[in-house]
């Protein structure tokens, strides 16, 4: 594949290939733009690019289109959003860089930029896409270093750290510090309880003195590691609920109490082990938890602006670029070609072909007149054009959408976690126990309550309890990350085994949003395949989307005066007979033959007619694809008893052809993003648990409503933003991993909770009874938790063996072993 | 064995130490990327120089 393809982009190449010398070799590139990128990687020697890169990159923009475009960000009113200056003058900003694929990308930044004269520091972070920028003003203007990305084929991004994300690296920074201390205090604390363990050397005066330097070592832990604990338990207490950390809090406040009660009197136990180790495996489980949430959320948060920062108002009829927050109604703007619509607004220009599928998931560009209404947020795909604007900011279309994603978030109907609810009750019991012993030994040993009472505490300390669910969910979620598949919260995994119905969105969803011809039809002479390698041919002279959908064209066939006709289609000369391509009109030529005209009654978009001097010679569908191995994850999904529907905002007939195609029976299309919340809301009416499988803002509001939701991770970050879990890989089948590991995991976590209470029921009435040692309770506390760890980890294999079964389903082509190397590859680099 | 009276407290003090020299690298960022320095050994920095301006 490599082979053939461009040596920057990795497309095929066209007829008439560049050649460009990389570190002194020729290599073979498609166009003038990859040639122009490579030329500037080798110039500034930085060729070892190519040698460590995972995956193919984008071209560069041309110097002359790329200075111009990023002039605007030296305006001081729009740097004052993302631009900070430090005390000598020097600036600092952070970008996010669309097209950071892995770590070489990241090289390549950091060297490139580097090199610029006035550059203090640049640090590319390829896991969030996040570049870092430092530089002195008075030597590099911010313009030239996103000019000079746009040149290496990146698109930079201002980026201003939220809230959210910054709470989010504070917290993980915390997070680690508590590691770190649980940490080393449990392996000094353990080595003086072995000491302890073997009498001490059977000096009363070093035994204390040991158990003092254990108090010293274990209270930090205690209190610094283990504060998220007592932390948790007093916010549930406050709210007069019990959850996992009120036993947690208790045990291990109990047992460092306790200890230090028996340091001082130098009577008794000490627990100062097994409460560090207790701090210290919890603390651990927590933080593998927190680092996958966090890394799933940097990668979804990544693209959190979708309007551009910029716009080019009108004033007095000369451009200007200004902030886009500076527009105001009224303004004349005009739109690039290419580029994104900055606010809400009527066409001004005589017609307009706009991409919306961000908005509403029209997959087809729509074509706009003058004085209709134009959104926000799409996408300007054929020469410039000029409005007026009618909204903009929060009274965008767009603005309002994600409103809508808001207010469903928060009415999602969220389950009630098992292991909580079960815990709240098993700390109840133990409590109440914990005083009727207490009582009844206070009446009749008052000597020998304190002692049954921890007795008691300790042995039901409820480790297994506490551990049985996020072992399990944290094993789980890390085993899925692996394949692909980010769980953002413990939620979404119970909700996933749950789920009865699952609604996919069809384009970038079931499709990756690549298009293909499906039928092509011919009349007369012309047999199926000369025709579609004349249209293939015309077609490859065409910039418009459909034109993507046609095969390479065959280079023994001679194309020349290739005219287009906008609004109609293609005119040329191949193999010097003169071909029509586009509309139905247009391509039957006046004068020709009527009965061919009849063959092929007017039918519905994503239809080309081909046609020559005497009329239309053949019908060729063009349609969108499903996803690769979309059919095989769909079958097993269904085997797996569950029902899948397709919600779309597309027209019927592409709609229908595509559940057929993939044999689904539910259906619906023409859907708004509010018509699908509410055929989401409907089906959980029935009593169905609903996951939702989407990529764009238009599925943001069901993402939000329904039960468990799927993001895709080349999507809009808005839709990821409102999903539980995103699918970072490019094919849906750890979707179908996903649906099995998740059920899997409830049934480890309940096999765990039975082991957990059984043990319990065993060991109380021992340790009330007053015939449990501490010694043995520490014991048996430790072996129940490692068996529930144990358990948990067999998650892990619950994942891996999906994929040789589902591969096994997929004949194994030559073009897809390379791809599947090259994505795993990119995924652990990214990983 | 009153040795263990100055050895454990001495252990303490590196503990005491090593607990500082992670938090002093948790504080720099040592551990917010964990997988480019490892790409970035790989790579050589100075093939060509990069031409001056």
């Amino acid at each position: 594949m490599s082979a053939s393809g461009c040596f920057h982009c990795g497309q095929p190449l066209p007829v008439e290939a560049v050649t460009v010398r990389v570190d002194d070799e020729d290599r073979l590139v498609c166009s003038e733009d990859c040639a122009r990128t490579a030329a500037l990687i080798d110039a500034r020697g930085l060729t070892e690019f190519y040698r460590f890169r995972t995956g193919p990159t984008a071209a560069g923009e041309a110097t002359e289109v790329a200075a111009g475009r990023w002039q605007a960000y030296d305006r001081r009113a729009l740097q004052r959003e993302f631009v900070s200056t430090d005390a000598d003058g020097s600036q600092r900003a952070q970008l996010l860089v669309q097209g950071v694929r892995c770590a070489a990308c990241s090289w390549l930044i950091e060297n490139a930029l580097g090199a610029l004269p006035g550059m203090r520091s640049v640090r590319v972070d390829p896991v969030s896409t996040r570049a870092t920028l430092h530089w002195n003003p008075a030597q590099l203007q911010l313009s030239e270093v996103l000019a000079q990305l746009a040149h290496l084929g990146y698109t930079p991004i201002p980026y201003t750290e939220d809230a959210g994300d910054r709470a989010a690296r504070l917290e993980q920074r915390a997070a680690l510090k508590r590691l770190i201390v649980a940490g080393l205090g449990m392996m000094q604390v353990m080595s003086f309880a072995v000491a302890l363990y073997f009498g001490a050397w059977r000096d009363p005066q070093i035994e204390s003195f040991l158990r003092l330097i254990s108090l010293l070592v274990a209270t930090p832990v205690v209190f610094y590691a283990g504060a998220p604990f007592f932390r948790g338990a007093w916010h549930r207490l406050r709210v007069r609920a019990l959850g996992m950390d009120v036993p947690v809090a208790l045990a291990v406040g109990g047992a460092w109490a306790a200890s230090v009660w028996n340091t001082l009197t130098g009577a008794g136990e000490v627990y100062f082990d097994s409460a560090t180790m207790f701090v210290f495996f919890l603390s651990a489980a927590r933080y593998l938890e927190m680092t996958g949430r966090h890394r799933a959320l940097s990668l979804t948060g990544a693209l959190a602006h979708h309007l551009p920062r910029v716009a080019t108002r009108l004033v007095n009829g000369q451009p200007q670029a200004v902030g886009t927050m500076e527009l105001q109604a009224g303004d004349r703007v005009l739109v690039a070609p290419g580029a994104v619509v900055p606010a809400d607004g009527v066409l001004a220009s005589d017609s307009a072909r706009l991409d919306e599928s961000l908005l509403t998931g029209e997959s087809l560009a729509i074509r706009r007149q003058r004085g209709e209404p134009v959104v926000a947020g799409s996408l300007n795909q054929e020469q410039g054009l000029e409005l007026v604007v009618t909204r903009v900011g929060a009274d965008t279309v767009m603005a309002q959408i994600t409103r809508l994603v808001g207010d469903a978030g928060a009415r999602k109907p969220r389950l009630v976690e098992l292991a909580d609810g079960i815990a709240s009750w098993f700390v109840a019991a133990v409590l109440l126990l914990a005083a009727v012993v207490g009582y009844a030994w206070w009446q009749w040993q008052p000597d020998r309550a304190f002692e049954v009472v921890l007795a008691v505490l300790v042995v039901t300390c409820p480790c297994a309890l506490a551990l049985a669910t996020p072992a399990a969910f944290t094993v789980a979620t890390a085993a899925l990350a692996r394949r692909g598949f980010m769980v953002r919260h413990r939620g979404a995994l119970q909700s996933l085994s749950r789920v009865s119905d699952i609604v996919f969105d069809k384009t970038g969803t079931l499709t990756d949003g690549a298009s293909g011809v499906s039928a092509v039809e011919p009349a007369g002479q012309v047999s199926a395949d000369d025709a579609l390698a004349i249209a293939a041919a015309l077609e490859s002279r065409s910039e418009h989307p459909l034109a993507r959908a046609f095969p390479p064209p065959d280079p023994a066939l001679a194309v020349d005066a290739v005219n287009a006709v906008p609004s109609a289609g293609l005119e040329g000369r191949v193999n010097g007979r003169c071909y029509r391509i586009g509309t139905r009109t247009f391509a039957a030529a006046p004068g020709g033959d009527p009965a061919a005209q009849e063959q092929f009654p007017a039918a519905p978009d994503r239809v080309v007619y081909l046609g020559d001097q005497d009329g239309l010679i053949a019908r060729i569908t063009v349609d969108e694809r499903p996803r690769q191995g979309a059919a095989g994850v769909l079958t097993e999904l269904a085997a797996r008893g569950l029902r899948l529907h397709i919600f779309s905002g597309d027209q019927p007939g592409p709609v229908e052809a595509m559940a057929r195609q993939l044999g689904m029976e539910h259906w619906r299309a023409t859907l708004r993003p509010e018509d699908k919340l509410a055929a989401a809301a409907q089906l959980q009416a029935d009593g169905r648990v609903v996951a939702m499988v989407g990529d764009g803002i238009n599925d943001s509001p069901v993402l939000a409503g329904a039960d468990v939701s799927v993001a895709m991770g080349e999507g809009t970050s808005l839709a990821q933003h409102s999903a539980d879990c995103v699918l970072m890989s490019d094919s849906l089948e750890p979707l179908a991993t996903a649906v099995h590991v998740a059920r899997r995991t409830m049934r480890v976590v309940r096999q765990n909770l039975v082991w957990a209470v059984v043990y319990n029921l065993v060991a109380l009435p021992l340790a009330a009874a007053g015939a449990l040692a501490p010694w043995m309770a520490a014991i048996g506390m430790s072996a129940s938790s490692l068996l529930v760890t144990g358990n948990a980890l067999r998650l892990t294999r619950a994942a891996a063996p999906r994929r040789r079964m589902v591969q096994v389903d997929r004949p194994p082509t030559a073009e897809s072993a390379p791809a599947k190397a090259c994505c795993k590859g990119t995924a652990r680099a990214a990983s | 064995m009153t040795i263990i009276y100055v050895l454990i407290p001495l252990g303490l003090l590196l503990l005491g130490a090593a607990v500082w020299a992670f938090f002093w690298a948790v504080r720099n960022g040592q551990f917010d990327d964990l997988d480019t320095p490892a790409w970035r050994i790989l790579m050589d920095d100075d093939q060509k120089p990069p031409p001056k301006g």
